[in-house]
């Protein structure tokens, strides 16, 4: 392929990540809302469309049509960059992780990432470090003492849980010999990672839940203390921002999950099924998407199930007992290759 | 001019605009988040050099986890005082003003009159790989393991030693 080519492929597979991003957030949310209906023995939404499946749409309307109101001691141009900063974290952190194995279209073979990083686990790790600023950023800005203190809170609480997540994820870099995504899921082509190391599955899944602030760990807007944290003072589409950011990393989060630990696009046996090469292409990129609306389903489920953890627990789960647990899981994989070895 | 140069200008104009509006700013948090941009565009000059492990690390480690306390202990403990300080004690501006133009004549000098230690001057391809956490890796665990491990103990000594003086009281 020459430069233009590529670049005009690259350009095809953003706006194509892009747009099924945005449209699985839109549909996350009236997921969200069916499921904590279902758990709390409502109906759920179920007016806009045959059985509310319009709804998405609606909500965004309204975000868009509402007034954006900015508090009089807010500092207003960090207070606008904030949001601007958790969607531009949620969204390139997709560029690196690969829905399935190379694809010849046209002749040309595709793989199926936007970039394919030598070092992209490591590209995800830094970028989910900076989403720490639109939290504290919009803390701060807005001038509120809610929103500081949700805006603490969130970074003490991610700082604390990136540290197990780095570690869990040594285990797999172990294994996988590489950082490079599509490498690490060819690696689990026979076993998966989250049957290997089951400890540092579990470490990673929890951290994951810490870093998108889902409940359990939700407590930079625990509603009963803190009002709505650090996004009390945002109205209209910048709390849209936040929300849909907020969303975003669920899925991104559910995606390194499956990456990382379920095998991305593999599935053990798949060989067996005696399909033929693109059949097969296709089956399993459709593994992939099941996987992930598996790992989603599991955030939603969890989040209408298990109540909110007080904030010293939540310190203590973190320090003493995730970072420990990953760095066993650290000896454990070294262990295990060296006697495979 | 080619991809490279173009992208070293952007990064090096962000990088230079952002230090300078970093020390000019009356605010520490705003100081910071120009700090934050500082190093990120930092980040994006090592991209342009082929240094890809140290454009991440960067990020990881400066932008992502040393900036952040830098913004807790600001948030925390609103450093009002500092204002107070240097309004007290007009001697320290004299003693700063010396100090930063000392730095100065140490920069001048590096940059334009002495020559550089070694020139490598290896092919992209040379220059790719070394970039590469591989062979960073592999620097850092054969040739250099001894004052790398080094460096973990006297990291695990002061980490020993911030708990120690945290604590309020040793039994």
């Amino acid at each position: 392929m020459n430069i233009t080519e590529i670049i005009i492929v690259s350009l095809i597979k953003i706006v194509f990540v892009l747009g099924i991003t945005l449209l699985t957030v839109a549909y996350l949310v009236y997921f969200e809302r069916k499921i904590a209906a279902w758990a709390q023995n409502r109906i759920g939404p179920n007016r806009v469309g045959w059985q509310g499946i319009l709804q998405p749409f609606a909500d965004v309307f309204k975000l868009l049509l509402k007034e954006d109101i900015v508090p009089e001691k807010a500092n207003r141009i960090v207070h606008a960059i904030a949001p601007m900063i958790a969607l531009f974290v949620a969204f390139t952190t997709y560029a690196v992780i690969p829905i399935g194995p190379n694809v010849n279209i046209f002749g040309y073979d595709i793989s199926l990432v936007v970039a394919d990083v030598n070092m992209g686990v490591l590209y995800v790790l830094a970028l989910t470090s900076l989403g720490v600023y639109a939290i504290t950023f919009a803390g701060w800005s807005s001038g509120s003492k809610y929103s500081l203190l949700g805006g603490i809170r969130s970074s003490a609480q991610m700082i604390s849980y990136e540290i197990s997540m780095g570690f869990s994820i040594g285990g797999v870099l172990l294994l996988a010999e590489s950082l490079r995504p599509i490498d690490i899921v060819n690696s689990q082509a026979g076993l998966w990672n989250a049957i290997i190391q089951p400890i540092g599955f579990i470490t990673f899944v929890v951290s994951a839940f810490a870093e998108t602030n889902r409940l359990p760990f939700d407590l930079p807007e625990a509603e009963p203390e803190l009002v709505g944290g650090f996004h009390t003072e945002y109205s209209s589409m910048k709390f849209a921002g936040f929300f849909l950011a907020e969303y975003a990393n669920m899925i991104i989060a559910s995606a390194m999950i499956v990456t990382l630990y379920l095998g991305g696009w593999h599935l053990p046996f798949e060989q067996s099924l005696g399909l033929s090469g693109s059949w097969l292409t296709v089956f399993q990129i459709t593994s992939f998407f099941v996987k992930m609306g598996a790992m989603l389903f599991f955030f939603i489920w969890v989040r209408w199930s298990i109540p909110r953890f007080r904030y010293d627990q939540l310190m203590n789960l973190g320090w003493k007992v995730m970072f420990p647990l990953s760095l066993i899981n650290i000896i454990w994989v070294a262990v295990i290759i060296m006697i495979t070895n | 001019m080619t991809l490279e140069v173009i992208l070293f200008f952007i990064f090096g104009f962000v990088a230079a605009v952002a230090a300078v509006m970093m020390i000019t700013r009356n605010n520490p948090v705003i100081a910071a988040l120009y700090l934050i941009l500082n190093m990120a565009s930092l980040a994006g000059l090592y991209l342009t050099l082929n240094a890809q492990f140290i454009a991440v690390a960067q990020v990881i480690v400066y932008a992502g986890a040393i900036m952040v306390l830098f913004l807790f202990v600001i948030m925390l403990l609103r450093p009002d005082n500092e204002k107070k300080f240097m309004e007290s004690n007009p001697k320290v501006k004299i003693f700063s003003f010396i100090v930063a133009g000392f730095v100065l004549l140490q920069l001048i000098y590096i940059i334009f009159f002495s020559a550089p230690s070694k020139i490598l001057k290896k092919n992209l391809e040379a220059s790719v790989k070394a970039g590469t956490i591989e062979s960073i890796g592999n620097e850092l665990f054969r040739n250099y393991v001894l004052p790398f491990e080094a460096a973990g103990f006297l990291l695990l000594a002061a980490t020993i030693g911030a708990i120690l003086l945290a604590k309020k009281k040793i039994e």
